[in-house]
């Protein structure tokens, strides 16, 4: 057998529990192979514990159990860092519990929450040192570990009770579908609930939008004095979150 | 070039972190596990970085898959690299093992065939790993689960073989060589006596647990007796070598890892007042 060959019947023991491919290991190879699959699977299962126990809390200790085999059977791993492996895992949630998005939800929150811990640093601009802003030629520079994802409902208060050990309220559906938005502020990982509003300001002004054509599209859909409004404040919003790393004055073009 | 001698540590781990950086804890250097810090930013980073004003740091890896049959992840060795030139590391090191195969990691250290086949893959992945991080590496002797048969040669002649064709330190893990030599029957001793001595750059210290049918490389439980006597026998051959306890699971007070490592002192400078 090449080197090749010992590893992919290896890689078919691990993940498929291929019997043929153990067999071709030899007769005395059954104690040890189950120790490389029990290694093997206990690293993942760790890993998906460690990341999503506020989800745990929430489904219940045999549910997530269920939930992290079933992955772990659907999803090898491929990256060379465990850190990578927890990204799936809310695909996962939302196949198992197709009729509960709040599940789902509730894993790309962690799921998130995680991956900003270890973003790139960025440090934010402070808001009183942008006095002498054009705003007029301003664009906004986001944080790297901005995420955003589907909300449709109120997990995120229940995520906030269950990290407190309080009892969390019923599930419900948003009126309307929003988004949460993940970043990290200095070291802290941390996340909001926002609205379609802010999602499209957001995605607008981080693909590059200047600030002047964002308060033109929020009169545009609000109204003079409630566009402009609304767009101040959520450059203050954005500012005391952390999330601005710069502001660009670009030059005017016509 | 003389070997740097750099005394005795431990491997750093989370419960111990605030000790480490709010005292003076009597350890020559700790080591950390590459991967946890290969990040692009955050608090690992910062931590790592805190640590390294204070003590001398070794990087150990467990995903660099030198034995894999695929090409080494250049993507994996520049993050590497990147950690490198940013600490400074006493040491750099992995495993001789594989984890990664056409797309999929095991994130589990897995055994390689003792053939000629695997030692040229194996040298040219450390020929490569080396080139790309503009240093020697130290590769670390596994613990095993199954003999991979017809073995061209016994582990210590692969790892003798390794270390002359790549110019590579090794890290020689005394409870890799007691669980494998209790799990596939082979003698300790002669383990000890084969491997080339003049390239051991650092020695691990650990525990072991008895699983069903096999001795189990858990890292949970203190230094055992016959860890002990292993290193004892090993030491005179060594020389002066860095020797720490590494321990992943099942944590102790950090009082309690010292203690073991007093033991390791003990020892080691009872070769090194033979060697002067």
């Amino acid at each position: 057998m090449t080197l090749i060959e010992l590893q992919r019947d290896m890689r078919a023991w691990l993940v498929r529990d291929d019997a043929a491919a153990g067999r071709r290991f030899g007769a005395d190879a059954g104690p040890g192979l189950r120790v490389y699959q029990n290694n093997y699977r206990a690293q993942l299962v760790a890993c998906l514990e460690d990341s999503f126990a506020r989800t745990r809390d929430w489904i219940g200790e045999e549910a997530f159990h269920h939930a992290i085999v079933a992955h772990v059977e659907r999803v090898p791993p491929s990256s060379w860092t465990l850190d990578a492996y927890p990204r799936d895992f809310p695909a996962t949630l939302a196949l198992l519990y197709p009729d509960d998005p709040d599940v789902a939800e509730l894993g790309w929150i962690e799921c998130a929450l995680g991956e900003a811990f270890v973003g790139p640093n960025a440090p934010a601009v402070a808001a009183d040192g942008l006095g002498a802003i054009d705003w007029d030629r301003a664009v906004l520079h986001f944080t790297p570990t901005l995420d955003l994802g589907p909300l449709s409902t109120n997990v995120a208060v229940i995520w906030t009770a269950l990290a407190v050990a309080e009892m969390p309220p019923a599930v419900e559906l948003l009126p309307e579908p929003g988004a949460i938005l993940v970043w990290r502020q200095d070291l802290v990982s941390r996340f909001r609930a926002i609205d379609q509003i802010e999602q499209q300001a957001l995605l607008a002004a981080r693909a590059g939008l200047s600030f002047a054509n964002l308060c033109e599209a929020m009169v545009a859909a609000h109204g003079q004095e409630d566009g402009i409004a609304r767009a101040g404040q959520l450059l203050g919003q954005w500012l005391a979150d952390g999330l601005i790393t710069d502001v660009e004055e670009r030059p005017l073009s016509r | 070039m003389v070997a740097p001698f750099a005394g005795y540590g431990l491997g750093l781990r989370k419960p111990h972190y605030a000790e480490f950086l709010e005292h003076r804890i009597a350890v020559d250097f700790v080591e950390v596990i590459s991967e946890n810090f290969m990040v692009d930013g955050g608090r690992p980073r910062m931590l790592l970085r805190d640590v390294r004003s204070r003590y001398p740091v070794a990087l150990h890896g467990v995903s660099m898959s030198i034995g894999s049959a695929d090409e080494l992840d250049g993507a994996y060795l520049a993050r590497l690299r990147a950690l490198i030139d940013e600490i400074e590391p006493l040491f750099v090191s992995d495993h001789l093992s594989w984890t990664r195969i056409e797309g999929f990691s095991s994130h589990d250290l897995l055994p390689l065939p003792y053939t000629g086949e695997a030692l040229d893959l194996v040298c040219a992945n450390i020929d490569r790993a080396q080139d790309a991080l503009g240093q020697a590496m130290l590769i670390e002797n596994p613990s095993t689960y199954i003999n991979l048969t017809p073995a061209e040669m016994s582990e210590w002649q692969f790892l003798d073989a390794m270390c002359a064709r790549t110019g590579c330190g090794l890290l020689l893990d005394v409870n890799n060589v007691f669980v494998s030599a209790t799990n596939h029957g082979f003698d300790a001793i002669a383990y000890l006596d084969g491997v080339p001595h003049d390239r051991v750059r650092q020695v691990h210290l650990a525990g072991h647990s008895q699983g069903k049918e096999l001795l189990i490389d858990t890292h949970d439980q203190p230094v055992p007796a016959s860890v002990w006597d292993l290193y004892a026998h090993v030491m005179p051959l060594l020389g002066p070598v860095a020797t720490m306890i590494e321990r992943d699971d099942d944590i102790p007070p950090l009082s309690d890892l010292l203690a073991e490592l007093s033991v390791a002192r003990r020892i080691g400078g009872r070769t090194m007042r033979r060697a002067a």
